[in-house]
């Protein structure tokens, strides 16, 4: 009976709009200030604000996360990219170089950094879980030996502009992160990209056949999703005016690879959906300010986090949906 | 006389097919018995009853005058009867020694493995098969031929009266296979009875004592491999009622051997060969002819396809499309070129499951047009409909991901992809297996009308009259050989099994 569905249900959104719908909800009625959004300065603030500042990193991993996934690969990179372009940016701005370098140099080593897990993948054919956990070991000591084992500090208040910038009330990071994801939309849809990219993802050997050529196009993704990292790490490195290669961006490849996840692309590659992505983001940085707003201990919240995404996950299987339902009509009886 | 292994007609059915009945095989010890037939005519079956995978629904089966019921494979093993598959179910990364002795191994009497009597009794065990390597190495260091002596060998070490090799010389060469025969001789000595099955005819009679013959799950017979001719063996495994089937629809062939074929060679290989997969073989196909591509199962029909659309790369010989070269081993090459591939393996190769039928026909074209010129939407949308109106694709609309599809929809599907391309030759692997019979002759027709409009088409099917009837020349290959073209009157089912059989003065 798969009419029974109304449309509305069988958007790869529904489930996982729903559910930022109700931790909005929930906040809203039971945090206190949660739903206030002052102006200061002209800027707006408060905790909606708050959340949508800090899930940019993770939209921009989750971006760039989502074609790899989709090509039925896997960067487990990027947390430690974030560590590379933030040192290079970090050290730039410190001797005083001029900002079109201190942007590029990093984002030109980032991409490097793709197009090396693109060509370990798509030309050595290695296995993408190691392939890439080979840079997510290596590239955070690279960028410790950049740094010299310490703590960079630097003042370059155009730099910081990336993150502490204001454009009509907005942060600028926000524009930031649209404009990728607007550059992604188009250039996946309006190229045959997006469609390669999924025919790969759900078969690779019949995409051979109808002469698709993976190689190019996961170097493409890989190197894409180097890029995003490298993005991510100047916007976080100018949040603290510092390069701290040990902890910047630590973790944030699991947040990536959770966002698209819950935003419904299969983990084993085929259809993505990058919308989906970006509300994983948010639904991952709502929950993370959510827990810290009610006070749940520091040590609880990992626990509370990994109950809830397991939740969603198991929500948005239709197999799982079939067999709640069949449980509570009862009789056994099959959706 | 007392048979080692006899069953007694022992059937067994699956939800909606009777795979086999009243089947009644008998085996003797100290002799290679052959187990020949079609694909699909019951031969793994048997075998699965026989090794313990399966319980045959009626019948029974005898070991040594004992009936025996056998409830799991391990249970047949240690009764006597052990198997060695095609693809061998060894460990790759442990050492021959462990393979060896994987879940029998030897202990001292303080409990811990005794490796030097694994060691010992595997060199042991080995050099029965004559074979003296360091067993202490990991088993993927050796060839394949190695490996599977390896797998003989652990059976051997559940002392077995009877011996299954499901295909075991598929992926070896010529002095491989002599080995492995050497061995099999060895064995047969010991008195070990053996089950041998190869679509390899020249094998069958270089090794067999006799052969048994399924067709269609049920026997056709048992026979002294030294009295039965090529002829009369292929025969028994294709059946002459296809030969019947096919004089009664003479009129289409007619027509498209009267149809002049036109002197402009589409596609020209020439010295085309790959080592393990075809002897040195040369094509043509003309403007508007379907060339048959006719042999046995592993007589090299499929690899002689992949090769010429470039999925795998040839040895030595080129392929050339309107007298230009291709560049070898590169599909979009051959695409651009004007070749479409429908393979064999519809699911695996063929369709992309998750994407929707819009999106499975337009595909080809896309990639031929590269990242950049995308078709828009409504361009796409254009050249799906014609095409699901144009093959009468049964779909509930275009955007219905393609795996939903009945088989021969999907099929079309395929054919519909190369038709929107730039098309002028197209391979066929098998495009008529697994789809029903009605949608069997649409495929057919479809086809021929695809030729008259100018289409060059190679046609693999292990169906002869299909062959037959829809082919106006058909090369006939066996045992990775072309041994030769039939075209007129010639091409019949009779006068394929006929060439094939051919050999028969030199065996």
């Amino acid at each position: 009976m798969r009419q029974k569905l109304p449309d509305v249900l069988r958007s790869p959104y529904f489930w996982s709009l729903l559910f930022l719908a109700a931790l909005l909800i929930f906040n809203i009625l039971f945090t206190e200030r949660f739903g206030v959004i002052e102006v200061r300065d002209g800027h707006f603030y408060g905790n909606i604000m708050d959340i949508l500042r800090r899930s940019v990193p993770t939209v921009l991993l989750g971006t760039g996360m989502t074609l790899v996934i989709a090509t039925g690969g896997i960067d487990l990179s990027v947390g430690a990219v974030i560590a590379v372009s933030g040192a290079i940016g970090a050290l730039l701005a410190r001797d005083g170089y001029p900002l079109p370098v201190i942007i590029a140099l990093p984002l030109a080593a980032a991409l490097i950094s793709g197009v090396w897990n693109g060509f370990l993948v798509a030309k050595i054919g290695i296995q993408p879980f190691v392939a890439t956990l080979i840079l997510m070991v290596s590239g955070r000591g690279i960028a410790q030996l950049l740094c010299g084992g310490q703590i960079i500090k630097f003042s370059d208040p155009s730099f910081e502009y990336i993150s502490a910038g204001f454009i009509l009330g907005f942060p600028f990071s926000m524009y930031l992160a649209a404009a990728v994801l607007a550059a992604v939309q188009t250039v996946t849809r309006k190229t045959a990209l997006g469609l390669f990219i999924e025919s790969i993802g759900v078969n690779p050997a019949a995409s051979r056949c109808v002469g698709i050529n993976a190689t190019s196009i996961k170097l493409i993704v890989y190197a894409f999703s180097g890029l995003c990292a490298g993005i991510a790490g100047l916007l976080l490195t100018t949040e603290i005016r510092g390069a701290d290669a040990n902890n910047v961006g630590l973790n944030l490849e699991m947040d990536a690879i959770l966002a698209t996840v819950i935003g419904g692309t299969a983990m084993t590659g085929g259809k993505f959906y990058l919308a989906g992505s970006v509300i994983g983001a948010l639904i991952i940085q709502t929950l993370t300010t959510t827990i810290l707003a009610r006070g749940v201990t520091r040590p609880a919240t990992l626990v509370v986090k990994a109950i809830v995404v397991i939740s969603i996950s198991l929500i948005q299987s239709s197999v799982f949906r079939s067999q709640l339902s069949g449980l509570l009509a009862g009789r056994g009886g099959r959706a | 006389m007392d048979y080692l292994l006899e069953t007694s007609r022992i059937g067994i059915s699956f939800p909606g097919v009777k795979a086999l009945s009243g089947i009644d095989f008998r085996l003797k010890a100290g002799e290679v018995h052959a187990l020949m037939g079609q694909n699909g005519a019951g031969k793994s079956t048997l075998l699965k009853i026989l090794s313990g995978v399966y319980r045959q629904d009626e019948g029974r089966i005898f070991l040594k005058g004992r009936e025996v019921n056998f409830s799991s494979p391990t249970e047949a093993q240690h009764s006597g009867i052990s198997t060695v598959h095609q693809e061998i179910n060894l460990i790759p990364t442990l050492s021959v020694a462990e393979n060896l002795f994987l879940g029998i191994q030897p202990r001292t009497s303080s409990g811990r493995l005794d490796w030097k009597k694994i060691h010992r009794d595997s060199e042991n065990i080995l050099s029965r098969l004559d074979l003296r390597i360091d067993v202490s190495e990991q088993l993927n260091s050796y060839s394949t031929a190695i490996r599977q002596f390896v797998a003989i060998a652990r059976s051997l070490l559940f002392s077995a009266d009877v011996l299954i090799l499901d295909e075991p010389t598929s992926s070896l060469d010529k002095d491989e296979a002599a080995k492995l025969f050497a061995v099999i001789r060895g064995l047969k000595r010991d008195g070990l009875g053996i089950i041998f099955v190869t679509h390899f005819l020249d094998q069958m009679y270089e090794i067999s004592d006799r052969a048994t013959v399924l067709r269609n799950g049920e026997m056709i017979g048992c026979f002294e491999a030294a009295g039965l001719s090529r002829m009369d063996l292929i025969t028994a495994m294709v059946g002459d009622a296809q030969a019947a089937r096919a004089e009664n629809e003479p009129s289409k062939r007619r027509a498209r051997t009267s149809q002049a074929p036109g002197d402009e060679r589409i596609l020209e290989a020439s010295g085309l060969s790959r080592s393990g997969a075809i002897e040195p073989i040369d094509l043509s196909i003309g403007k508007g002819e379907v060339i048959g591509l006719a042999g046995l199962l592993g007589s090299g029909r499929s690899e002689t396809a992949r090769i010429l659309f470039g999925i795998d790369a040839p040895d030595k010989g080129d392929v050339r499309i309107c007298g230009s070269r291709l560049k070898p081993c590169s599909p979009i090459d051959a695409i651009m070129a004007g070749m479409g591939f429908c393979p064999e393996d519809r699911k695996t190769e063929g369709i992309i499951g998750n994407l929707s039928v819009r999106e499975n026909i337009i595909l080809a074209l896309q990639a031929s047009r590269g990242l950049r010129r995308m078709l828009g939407r409504e361009e796409q949308a254009a050249i799906a409909g014609k095409f699901i109106e144009a093959l009468s694709i049964k779909t509930s609309s275009a955007e219905e991901a393609v795996k939903n599809l009945s088989g021969g929809n999907q099929q079309k599907v395929i054919i519909a992809r190369w038709l929107a391309s730039n098309l002028r030759v197209l391979i066929l692997d098998e495009p008529t297996r697994g789809i029903d019979v009605a949608s069997k002759s649409e495929m057919q027709n479809l086809i021929l009308s695809l030729a008259d409009q100018g289409l060059g088409v190679l046609f693999i099917s292990s169906e002869l009259d299909e062959v037959a009837r829809c082919c106006g020349r058909a090369a006939v290959l066996r045992d990775r050989r072309k041994i030769g073209e039939l075209s007129g009157d010639e091409l019949s089912p009779d006068g394929i099994m006929r060439m094939i059989a051919g050999g028969e003065s030199a065996a």
